[in-house]
């Protein structure tokens, strides 16, 4: 059994933030753990030896957003095509949004998703519950039976809770079981008809516009609910600057609250959409230059603690379509770690920030077992090559969907053995 | 990218999507060739053969009987052969992609499609699609551009004052949900004038639209103060009912051209409207149908310039 396989990984720089390493050291791993660091453990010998010498070895990035498209949406992706990109991607743990079809509000849909990753084994699906029945924004769902289920947190998708009674009644029975609620702000009236940031790019392109206001005016109805329930929160995908001051303003208020940002948001804005470009079209939008500074700076100061890839992956038709028309999302586990290196490369962050945010950050934030090199700690590893340079071409891709706005960026950096629970899952050949 | 769809490889006139990113000689060059198709169009016999044996497909996915019938005759005039279609109510209902409507059509050897959408960006979809001897005319898409329009109405500016540098312009109305001033304004800036303002109020305005080369006014008086051009757009009657304006006797009062409002514009402004007009919506009879309206020569002049358009895209204009 490959589970059982002794490992050792060698000579490679460890970035462990969790555990507040970073020094060139072994790695030991047993019976799907990490048994040792540093020394060989007395009596260890290796079935496998993984060079690592000028190489990265960090925890196995934790996704907080990932459309496996299964069950449902087998035509744009599979679990095992995923999966098999999320290993690829250096990503051991990744988190379900719970809009799959039929929606996770039910036990067995979540038992179903986790048991259908640990057949594929590659790497760990974590359910995130629907927070309402159907995602219908009308009844509770059964939060405590989802939860023990293996769901880590709940959130209502993509379908906004507009009954604002729904919404705190949701908040204060999740927080009477310490459940973390994660919102996606938008408010359905200012975005309707929406398909990207309003500015000057929608007003040339004649496209209709999606206010900041449609994120910032929920993301503080929010905030007056949270602060009243004290319910656990995470705001997912803050795209605009003022969503960040609020954000900010919060917590330097005491509220428990985290945040996180997709990669996207990061590197693009309102004018990579160009001629519309329909691989730019994404929920919530691409903003301004100032948005895109301000997300970035939020990284830094530790006001968001995650940075996701918000994988959605799609077919080729469904970006072949008028702007409006085009499905938005970016097919994204594979550029995940590429694309934030690429922010350490231009000096944004460094390693050790982007490593918290891909790793331990999310990890803590669930509340969870993973984004640690710790002794004892199930083996998920990601090593890399910080200093390959390579041109991204989206054809190549093992997730089933091509849609990337990156296509032929030049990218430093790539993941070169992934380990998930003591196993290679993935390995650069 | 866009400037690449538009030009081919040495320069010329590829597809016609959208004023902006197009050079000002290609916008000369356009009102200079209507103007000798205007000639031919005094004459007794009308018909040149410069596009004779080329198919030309109108392919209105958005119905508009005016725009079309401008385009067929103007294809009509150059001897191409015509071919008009109005997919909403044929294929794409059974479930035919747009992009298979244009790949079928474009088999049996059409040389040039003449697209209207009611969605932004299909004319840079399909012409991003089409192989690179087939050529698209944007006839319309969405709330993006109008650029055929645009340039009969610079041309039917040029008739009237002589000159662009000198000119005050103003666009009033729906801004927001306008292709035709979206065009307008960047046909304006390229030619130089000297001035463009917009009024609106800032529900029907879009967001920094200043940034177009626009000055925004909300206060229509003002807007017009001593301004050289007037154009009135089209006010959709089902405004009101997504809040953008109360009511269209306070949208009347506020931005409609009257006898009075005209009063704050140059003595010899002209009124342009790129149609149909909504009388007393957002102009007045007596204004639409008076001296200083030159609406129906736009409708005239469509002509001349949609055959300068499909002349120099099709190749043939050196030719004229």
């Amino acid at each position: 059994m490959s589970e059982q396989m002794n490992i050792h990984i060698y000579g490679g720089r460890i970035i462990d933030p969790a555990n507040n390493v970073d020094s060139v050291e072994d790695l030991y791993i047993s019976q799907g753990k990490i048994i040792a660091r540093g020394k060989m453990p007395d009596g260890f010998t290796a079935d496998e030896s993984i060079d690592a010498e000028n190489q990265i070895v960090c925890p196995g990035l934790v996704d907080l957003s990932v459309r496996m498209r299964e069950p449902g949406l087998e035509y744009k992706a599979t679990l095992k095509s995923e999966c098999a990109a999320a290993a690829a991607g250096g990503i051991t743990t990744c988190c379900c949004p719970p809009d799959t079809i039929p929606i996770i509000d039910s036990p067995a849909m979540a038992n179903m998703l986790t048991h259908r990753a640990a057949e594929i084994g590659s790497t760990q699906i974590l359910p995130i519950g629907a927070l309402t029945t159907g995602l219908q924004g009308e009844t509770l769902s059964d939060m405590h039976a989802l939860h023990e289920a293996g769901c880590v947190a709940f959130c209502n998708a993509e379908s906004p809770i507009t009954n604002t009674m729904v919404m705190r009644r949701a908040m204060e029975y999740a927080s009477s079981f310490d459940l973390l609620v994660i919102l996606q702000a938008n408010d359905p009236w200012l975005s309707d008809g929406g398909c990207m940031h309003e500015g000057e790019i929608s007003t040339r392109l004649g496209l209709a516009g999606i206010p900041e206001a449609a994120e910032t005016a929920i993301i503080a109805r929010d905030l007056a609910l949270i602060e009243q329930t004290g319910v656990r929160a995470h705001f997912a995908r803050v795209s605009s600057a003022r969503s960040v001051d609020l954000i900010v303003q919060a917590r330097e208020r005491g509220l428990s609250i985290s945040a996180d940002v997709a990669i996207h948001h990061l590197h693009l804005t309102d004018y990579d959409v160009g001629k519309f470009n329909t691989f730019c079209r994404v929920m919530p939008p691409l903003r301004s230059e100032r948005d895109k500074d301000r997300l970035r700076e939020a990284i830094v100061s530790g006001h968001i603690q995650a940075i996701c890839s918000d994988h959605q992956p799609h077919e080729k038709d469904a970006k072949l379509a008028a702007f409006s028309d085009a499905e938005p999302g970016i097919s994204g586990l594979e550029t995940l770690l590429p694309l934030g290196l690429k922010l350490v490369d231009e000096g944004v962050l460094d390693l050790d920030t982007l490593i918290a945010s891909l790793s331990s950050g999310p990890a803590s934030l669930l509340n969870i077992e993973a984004g640690t090199l710790g002794t004892g700690c199930r083996a998920d590893i990601c090593v890399f090559d910080p200093d390959v340079e390579w041109l991204l071409d989206n054809t190549k891709l093992l997730s089933k969907g091509h849609n990337t706005p990156f296509k032929n960026w030049p990218l430093k950096g790539r993941v070169t053995s992934t380990l998930h629970a003591g196993k290679i899952v993935f390995s650069q050949a | 990218m866009s400037r690449d769809l538009q030009y081919t490889d040495n320069g010329k006139l590829r597809h016609f999507l959208t004023i902006e990113d197009l050079r000002k000689e290609t916008l000369e060059q356009i009102l200079s060739t209507a103007d000798k198709f205007t000639q031919f169009g005094q004459r007794e016999i009308k018909k040149l053969p410069l596009l004779r044996g080329h198919t030309v497909v109108n392919l209105f996915f958005e119905n508009s009987s005016r725009t079309r019938t401008t385009f067929e005759i103007a294809a009509k005039r150059l001897s191409a052969d015509v071919i008009n279609l109005n997919p909403d109510t044929s294929s794409t209902s059974k479930g035919e992609t747009l992009l298979d409507t244009v790949d079928i059509l474009e088999a049996m050897h059409t040389d040039l499609f003449i697209i209207r959408h009611a969605k932004s960006g299909v004319a840079e979809l399909i012409a991003q699609h089409v192989p690179d001897h087939v050529h698209i005319i944007n006839a319309g898409d969405g709330q993006h551009a109008h650029p055929t329009q645009a340039m009969l109405d610079m041309f039917t500016i040029r008739q009237y004052k002589g000159s662009f540098h000198e000119l005050r312009v103003t666009i009033v109305g729906d801004i927001l949900h306008s292709r035709v001033a979206r065009s307008q304004i960047h046909a304006l800036n390229s030619l130089g004038v000297h001035e463009i303002r917009v009024v609106a109020p800032n529900s029907l305005l879009p967001a920094q639209i200043e940034r177009l080369g626009v000055h925004t006014y909300t206060d229509l008086l003002q807007g017009l103060d001593g301004v050289d051009v007037i154009i009135m757009l089209r006010l959709q009657k089902e405004r009101m009912h997504n809040a953008y304006i109360p009511s269209e006797q306070e949208y009347f009062n506020l931005y409609g051209l009257t006898t009075d409002s005209l009063a704050a514009a140059a003595d010899d402004a002209i009124i342009m409207h790129p149609g149909p007009i909504n009388r007393g919506l957002e102009i007045s009879s007596e204004v639409a149908d008076g001296p200083r309206s030159v609406i129906l020569p736009q409708v005239t002049n469509g002509i001349a310039v949609r055959m300068a358009v499909m002349a120099m895209t099709l190749g043939g204009a050196s030719d004229v």
